[in-house]
């Protein structure tokens, strides 16, 4: 059974189900698409080889053979876990809108399908070109959501977003053009295997690093986060901070590592520079903010620093081999990376979410508005001040594992990367606790707030889904991790071999 | 004994569940009833644990309960070690927490956040227990961070007070900072010893002596000092020593209850735990013995203090509080561990009492705090002054009672030790004793004794407490009295640690100690020839003294001496400078960071600098664009010209 293009074109195929459906059944439709999916990618987990390296559920289909275009998907257990996450938070997107939107409810819904299904096809594609498609295709319903269901300054946001990321990848599509000529193939396991020099090895680099360096986003191309996320509609947010984020620090994996070990091994202090940049300088921007969504948007800049950490602290980590156990501390660094990224997925949609939750109800982002919410809305602020102390990294909850993994394998690397990763525990805490005291916590600010109603059943649904996977894995990070080890591994032998 | 060991720190989270989730549908009863029940049950395989511990051979229980994760060839578990020391700790958190359960029922009666209370409250009992029951570092830091959430929590308890939820975000920072160290600490075992269990990182340890890492370029360091102390700014955070120590008086902000389970009894002695766990590690660097030995008489000393000055009930039990959690630390760096968790255990009493006692006085006093507007109360409420009297004479160490054996005990030991900084601990803890009956006994005499300052409404409201306050009190009276006497002998001087906590030979002041000890009445007679007990009894006269006979006294000193007076009430001015400079800073930092970083430099200048830039090139470039033929025949007749120059001048 082809379930790779199953969930593919069942979610954008279903996209076009809800958008035909029409505005008054498109809810219902949309949540059976959505969990269908999810469904169907289940059986990529429970039928997921753990004991191999190699792509699995492969299928392979000629698309353009006069360019040695395939249409050839399958999963390793890299991507694996995160096409779980995309069909996991579309069913959280499809609940998280059902009565909130009121314009064009089909469309959005649609909107948010069709992404689904370009975004799976971007962790599932094994043909450099079938993965540029979809890559560069998820930028359109994104356009549309921002464009159409944005706030005020939503052309900005979008213009700003689109020539951002499509900029970044222009210089991915040149790079896999020029590994064509070079490999006579576009198989991303081709270009793995793809000889390089040092000096197209960095060109290739820099190339990618625009790329996913924008889209994940780091120091300095961040600015568009912000500005896309304020714009954004709450399940907007959601999906762009849970998942289109990581298909930058994804393509680091599939690509950058492995396509040019050596350029990324040379100019791995470059990226560890700009990781721990965004941890301390994002860090201390976040706690300037006054808008919600922009602070929870630097918070997930700094989180995604950890992200690029744990990939690129590796090369130290492999120079330092003193004791024979370097490899095993590059697999943690890279498995801390995989972690973070699955753990913000969740949580950082949580965090929208909850804004989503208030600006609803009052129309307004900005924290001076809030003050008190405890008061007439409890259960909203237990689920609130649980996600952020999982935003804060609480042990115990999923925040904590990924950061936890890679501060201890950069320590290997150099103490004072693991001393500024650190500086995450004070800095997170303090822009997280800091914006719950002055929204949830206090007297009741004005008559808005006292005006409030307490999150319905559908809202606890929602939120009490995303706290269950925060929860979990958490506490038994073991099922996540697991699945990784064997692709990650792997990828660590094979960047310490030099292909120079 | 492995389902004991998992279902202990379980009840109370079972108990905490069934309140938290369902505390409207149980009812208050029934929530209580339900935490209760589930503390009670911890308590009991507690105290199982603790007698099969000593009637046993002494092997100790060190299993994995399951695997947290793997990754990277380590092996992150979730386990517990249960030795002579946990089990202390263990019957220590669990009899407190139910006296606090049950205290609770009465002091909350009429909050609208019954059922949330205990189910906090439970939920800290079982983080409590995971931190003292871990057998590796992982589940100690997820402990460790999961009782600063509840603390967290139970600071900003009552959310809709400005100060407390201020409070509780100071105190989870200011705990994070400590932290920070500790995740480093972490790391840094992780990296040289390859494991995160406690036992294989302490076979380990012995290797690592003499191992340096380059912390700067050209510079060795210890790797064992860097380990240590990293782990010991958990420990200053969490046990709040100087500087880290600005968190505990805040934290007075929460409810009673809490003030006395997590702010005095078990949460802030964590750390002191902690370093007597490491103590294998600790042994190995007499650099870090020695930080931890100045931190903590800093403390002991400063904290005292600052209790003098302090006209809050509670802020006197809290800067108490912050002295004797010094004087364990002192302990700790005279590697005299036994004698510090000897005092944890003694101080967890009689230092719950004490707060409770304040708690009930409170509740007197309809929620009156300041001892300068109280006095006289002996006769009203009786219960309360008793064991009130009972707790302070433990605190000052009157000879018999519990703290008088702990605090000798530590005294002694620092006085008996020769690592660099023992001298200077030495007078300190001197002085502390004498600091210490005098600010107990202030706040006793301003309680209890003299004048009556309170208005008519208020005497006729007062009157003893409910039975549900005062049984715990009694309760926590007798192991106050008792338990040092009883236990001296095999804790600090029998073989009652065992392989528990690890002394090396040249550290080992308390087996000094030992060859004089003949019993725990011989050690109250040798008690009473000692300056310790002098000091005591001239703090306590002064006390007498001024508070009770001679008040002009008290003004004539703040007259004579304002600038310590001033200077002990800004509390030597940490709060002023960490919130100017700390808070205030990162602030100014945070907001320059945005508004030129982001928002001048990287948007305006490279980003929206390059549309603009973009934007204003393609203007030029339609101006020439005119549609005039003559003025294209000029672009023309111009740049032939040009070519026709450049080609004559550079041939």
């Amino acid at each position: 059974m082809p379930i790779l293009s199953i969930i593919i074109w069942l979610t954008i195929l279903g996209g076009f189900l809800v958008l035909f459906s029409g505005d008054s059944r498109c809810r219902p439709v949309a949540l059976g698409v959505s969990i269908l999916a999810f469904v169907f990618s289940l059986f990529l987990y429970f039928g997921f080889d753990k004991g191999t390296a190699d792509l699995q559920f492969v299928e392979h289909v000629a698309w353009l053979p006069s360019f040695g275009v395939n249409y050839s998907l399958g999963v390793d257990g890299i991507a694996m876990p995160l096409i779980l996450l995309t069909t996991f938070i579309n069913i959280i997107v499809v609940i998280s809108a059902w009565e909130v939107i009121q314009d064009k409810p089909a469309l959005y819904l649609a909107s948010f399908q069709v992404m689904t299904g370009f975004m799976v096809g971007v962790f599932s594609a094994a043909d450099a070109i079938l993965f540029y498609v979809f890559f560069e295709a998820t930028l359109l319903p994104m356009f549309l959501i921002i464009g159409i269901w944005g706030g005020p300054r939503r052309v900005y946001a979008t213009i700003k977003f689109f020539l951002y990321t499509f900029l970044g990848s222009v210089f991915m599509l040149v790079a896999l053009i020029y590994m064509y000529g070079q490999a006579d193939s576009f198989a991303i396991a081709d270009f793995h295997k793809l000889p390089l020099g040092s000096t197209a090895q960095t060109l290739i680099f820099f190339a990618f690093f625009i790329a996913f360096a924008v889209k994940i986003p780091m120091w300095p191309v961040h600015t568009w986060l912000p500005d896309a996320h304020v714009e954004a509609p709450t399940a907007g947010s959601a999906v762009l901070a849970a998942i289109m984020l990581k298909m930058g620090g994804y393509g680091f994996l599939r690509f950058s590592l492995p396509i040019v070990p050596d350029a990324s091994q040379q100019l791995a202090w470059f990226v560890i520079l700009l990781s721990l940049i965004a941890v301390v300088y994002i860090g201390f921007v976040a706690l300037a903010q006054a808008d919600m969504k922009k602070l929870i948007a630097y918070s997930s800049i700094s989180h995604m620093g950890f992200v690029t950490l744990g990939m690129f602290i590796v090369f130290g980590i492999l120079a330092k081999d003193v004791d024979g156990q370097s490899t095993s501390h590059a697999v943690l660094g890279l498995e801390g990376a995989m972690v973070q990224m699955i753990s913000h997925g969740f949580i950082s949609a949580a965090m929208f979410l909850c804004v989503g939750v208030i600006y609803d109800r009052m129309h307004s982002r900005q924290i001076s508005d809030y003050g008190g919410v405890a008061n007439t809305m409890p259960v909203f602020a237990a689920f609130m001040v649980f996600f952020a102390m999982a935003n804060a990294g609480l042990p115990g909850t999923s925040g904590f594992v990924g950061e936890f993994m890679v501060i201890l394998a950069s320590f290997k690397a150099n103490f004072w990367f693991a001393f500024l990763a650190a500086t995450t525990l004070i800095l997170g805490a303090a822009y997280t606790l800091w914006m719950v005291k002055r929204v949830i916590f206090g007297e009741i600010a004005n008559d808005n707030v006292a005006a409030l109603t307490d999150v319905n059943r559908r809202e606890i649904i929602m939120l009490a889904l995303l706290a269950a996977m925060v929860l979990i894995f958490g506490i038994w990070p073991q099922p996540m991790v697991d699945v990784m080890h064997t692709s990650i591994s792997n990828l660590v032998s094979h960047i310490t071999v030099s292909k120079l | 004994m492995k389902l004991l060991y998992i279902l202990t720190p379980l009840a109370p989270l079972c108990g905490a569940i069934a309140a938290g989730f369902f505390g409207k549908k149980l009812g208050r009863v029934n929530s209580h009833r339900v935490t209760i029940g589930g503390v009670g049950i911890a308590f009991l395989f507690s105290l199982i644990a603790l007698f099969a511990n000593l009637s046993g051979d002494g092997s100790v229980f060190d299993e994995t309960i399951y695997t947290w994760m793997i990754s990277g060839g380590i092996t992150f578990e979730v386990g517990f070690l249960v030795d002579r020391l946990t089990v202390v700790m263990m019957t220590v958190v669990t009899s407190v927490s139910l006296m606090v359960h049950i205290y609770t029922i009465g002091y909350m009666h009429d909050d609208p956040g019954y059922q949330r209370f205990f189910s906090y409250i439970s939920l800290f009992t079982f983080a409590m227990l995971m931190l003292v029951m871990a057998n590796n570092f992982m589940q100690l830091f997820f402990g460790w961070e999961a009782v600063g959430l509840v603390s967290y929590l139970l600071i900003g308890f009552w959310y809709k007070k400005p100060t407390a939820i201020f409070a509780n975000l100071k105190a989870f920072l200011v705990n994070r900072v400590g932290d920070f160290g500790f995740l480093l600490g972490i790391a840094a075992v992780l990296m040289y010893t390859g494991t995160l269990n406690y036992g294989e990182t302490f076979a380990a340890a012995p290797e690592l002596v003499g191992q340096t890492m380059e912390l700067f370029p050209g510079t060795a360091w210890s790797v064992l000092t860097v380990t240590c102390i990293c782990l010991f700014i958990g420990a200053m955070g969490k046990s709040a020593q100087i500087p880290l120590h600005v968190w505990l008086p805040d934290s007075m902000e929460g409810p009673t209850p809490i003030s006395a389970l997590i702010h005095a009894a078990t949460m802030v002695t964590a750390g002191i735990f902690m370093v007597a766990r490491m103590s294998p590690l600790f042994e190995l660097s007499e650099t870090a013995l020695s930080f931890v030995l100045i931190i903590g008489s800093l403390t002991a000393l400063l904290m005292g203090l600052v209790g003098i000055v302090q006209n809050d009930i509670k802020r006197v039990v809290a800067y108490s509080t912050l002295s004797q959690l010094g004087y364990m630390t002192v302990a700790l760096g005279a590697s005299a561990y036994s004698a510090a968790i000897f005092h944890l255990m003694t101080h967890a009493f009689f230092k719950a009492l004490l707060f409770l006692a304040a708690g009930s006085v409170i509740i007197g006093m309809h929620h009156e705090q300041d001892i300068r507007k109280m006095g006289g109360l002996k006769k009203y409420m009786p219960i309360t002054y008793w064991t009130s009297l009972i707790g302070t004479l433990a605190l000052i160490g009157f000879p018999g009672f519990s703290g008088f054996f702990s605090k000798d005990a530590i005294i002694e030991a620092v006085h008996g030790s020769h690592i660099t900084g023992s001298g200077f601990a030495y007078i300190c803890v001197l002085l502390g004793v004498f600091i210490t009956a005098f600010y107990s006994f202030r706040m006793f005499f301003l309680v209890f004794h003299g004048k009556e300052r309170f208005d008519e409404h208020t005497r006729e409201h007062l009157h003893e407490s409910p039975k549900v306050v005062t049984v715990p009190l009694i309760l926590l009276a007798i192991p106050s009295v008792i338990l040092g006497g009883f236990t001296i002998g095999a804790m600090l001087f029998g073989d009652y640690f065992g392989n528990a906590i690890y002394v090396a030979e040249q550290h080992d002041v308390l087996a000094e100690l030992g060859s004089h000890y003949h019993g725990a009445l011989n050690f109250v007679l040798h008690g009473l020839q000692t300056p310790p007990f002098y000091l005591a009894a001239a703090g306590t006269l002064s006390a007498g003294v001024i508070y009770l006979y001679k008040p002009e006294i008290a003004e004539w000193f703040y007259k004579k001496f304002g600038f310590v007076h001033r200077l002990l009430d800004n509390k030597y001015g940490f709060d002023d400078f960490n919130q100017k400079v700390f808070a205030g800073g990162s602030l100014r930092i945070a907001d320059k960071l945005w508004s030129v970083g982001d928002v001048k430099l990287i948007d305006g200048l490279m980003v929206n600098g390059t549309a603009n830039s973009i934007g204003l090139f393609s203007q030029f470039a339609r101006k020439l664009q005119s549609g005039y033929l003559y003025h294209y025949a000029f672009a023309m007749i111009i740049g032939l010209l040009a070519m026709l120059f450049i080609f004559i001048f550079t041939t």
